[in-house]
């Protein structure tokens, strides 16, 4: 049987007669141990990673997503390579930002949410439906925010109804906003988005897409103590994922080091 | 007045509803799954393209049912759900065909003896290795009987005759269209005067090259072009 004798019943739960197909709400109601969510209290919070840049935009057939792979502690680095962009199902992608541990943990549950909903569903939700979803469980994750765990993410998709990439943008208390070119948050955010402000046209190709995110969190990572830039000797580059119609796919390392080194060659460094 | 109590001894009691749920499977349309070099191939019989027999449980494992659409579709459900706690609680590859089936089987064992009526289905629980010989396929019975099944396995209507059709024409290590060739033949042969087209078909293979999701499932025209390939 699955699941601990003396734990949830996680079997009457399986085989009750429930048509809600929210995974979120199923182990809320069988095992809320599980959710990302803590029961939050006053104190001094001990000090835990934080990811740093994520950026997203539009090209002429998606999206673009990518982020740093610096991960802070106070004034350390926590890691090096941390995993900032990850897909949230075969279409849409997602970024973290802010408290490492709960954004992974949504991240998790957020993947989990989608393939559920598609299982039990036989279809997938829309790209409008996915990020409201995304906005519920950021908005679940309220009274941690109020500890200072705050988590800021960036969805993105291609949404196969309208035939067109789309970005949403969240604020800590699950307020979603549509951005119609492209966003930037996390620490390094607002460099980024400078970059991004010069450089971005509406009709980039993917190529050249790639190369704005790269460039982007290249000077986010000059100015911001919190990000890491691509670091070539150790061969870190930046997590980039684009999303076409065709779905997710992340850019090689290989795609992105020669676009680090052709905007360095670019800088005469 | 009320009406006088009659006794019905327990025996008597099983083998009542054990052949209920034995007739009512038995009118239903029939259901099959071979196992390939690729993988799992399941074969139903299904009209319908939106109320699906078969269908996907988890990374490796699907899920194959016969009789009542209903009654099967809360196990199917409930085999997604419990899935997917097991593999968010602990982790993706802590998710077996194993557990999925044994949670099946107490339930559909605590219905048949419980319930004045019996659930007229069987359910085959099917999960691809990384290798041929590390495929599982299990069979859940209606009154929670539980079998582990090899090769091929056909439930439904015409399990009888199609299990020995398929037994005579298999052979391991066959591909992807062979598999479904085989299954579709079988169906077709065991009611000759009904034809039964690539419409009339369900196939979905569970592929051990596929990464994480293994199950995919074929539309009518890929059905429809693997078996026209028969005659070549």
């Amino acid at each position: 049987m699955i699941g601990s004798p003396e734990g949830p019943d996680w079997a009457t739960a399986a085989f009750a007669a429930d048509p809600n197909p929210s995974f979120a709400d199923l182990i809320r109601k069988v095992d809320p141990g599980l959710l990302p969510t803590h029961d939050a209290r006053a104190g001094v919070l001990p000090e835990i990673p934080h990811g740093t840049t994520i950026l997203a935009l539009r090209f002429d057939s998606g999206i673009v997503m990518a982020g740093d792979r610096r991960a802070t502690e106070g004034m350390s680095i926590a890691d090096r390579r941390m995993q900032k962009v990850f897909p949230a199902d075969s279409h849409s992608a997602v970024a973290i930002a802010g408290a490492a541990g709960p954004a992974i943990d949504l991240v998790r549950l957020m993947q989990v949410e989608l393939e559920h909903y598609e299982k039990l569903e036989g279809e997938s939700l829309s790209l409008e439906g996915k990020s409201n979803r995304l906005a519920q469980l950021i908005k679940q994750n309220f009274p941690m925010a109020l500890q200072g765990l705050v988590v800021v993410p960036i969805f993105a998709g291609y949404d196969r109804r309208r035939a067109e990439g789309r970005i949403f943008r969240y604020d800590a208390v699950g307020g979603r906003y549509e951005e119609t070119e492209y966003h930037a948050t996390g620490s390094g955010g607002v460099h980024a988005r400078g970059t991004i402000k010069k450089r971005f046209r509406g009709d980039l190709s993917r190529e050249d897409a790639i190369r704005v995110c790269v460039e982007a969190l290249m000077d986010a990572g000059d100015e911001d103590a919190a990000t890491g830039g691509p670091d070539l000797g150790r061969g870190i580059f930046p997590v980039v994922a684009v999303v076409t119609a065709e779905g997710y796919a992340a850019v090689d390392d290989g795609e992105l080091r020669a676009a680090t080194e052709s905007l360095l060659q670019e800088r005469g460094r | 007045m009320s009406p006088m109590p009659y006794y019905v001894s327990p025996e008597q009691l099983m083998r009542d509803k054990a052949d209920y749920a034995r007739k009512g499977i038995s009118r239903g349309k029939s259901m099959l799954a071979v196992e390939c070099a690729p993988g799992i191939v399941m074969v139903a019989e299904n009209p319908s393209t939106l109320l699906n027999k078969i269908s996907e449980v988890y990374d490796r494992i699907a899920f194959g049912a016969v009789g009542k659409y209903n009654e099967f579709e809360s196990f199917r459900k409930a085999g997604v759900r419990l899935a997917d706690m097991t593999g968010f609680a602990y982790g993706r590859e802590d998710v077996t065909a194993k557990a999925v089936a044994n949670a099946f089987a107490n339930a559909l064992g605590t219905i048949f003896t419980e319930q004045m009526k019996p659930y007229e289905i069987e359910i085959l629980v099917a999960q691809v290795g990384e290798r041929p010989e590390d495929d599982e396929m299990y069979r859940v019975l209606y009154d929670g009987s539980l079998q582990e099944e090899q090769g091929v396995v056909a439930m439904g209507g015409h399990a009888e005759a199609l299990m020995s059709a398929l037994a005579s024409a298999y052979q391991p290590g066959l591909d992807l269209d062979s598999a479904v060739r085989l299954g579709a033949t079988a169906l077709a042969n065991v009611e000759p005067d009904r034809p039964i087209g690539a419409e009339s078909l369900e196939v979905a293979v569970l592929d051990r090259e596929r990464p994480r999701r293994a199950f995919r499932r074929f539309t009518n025209e890929e059905i429809a072009t693997i078996l026209r390939g028969d005659g070549e």
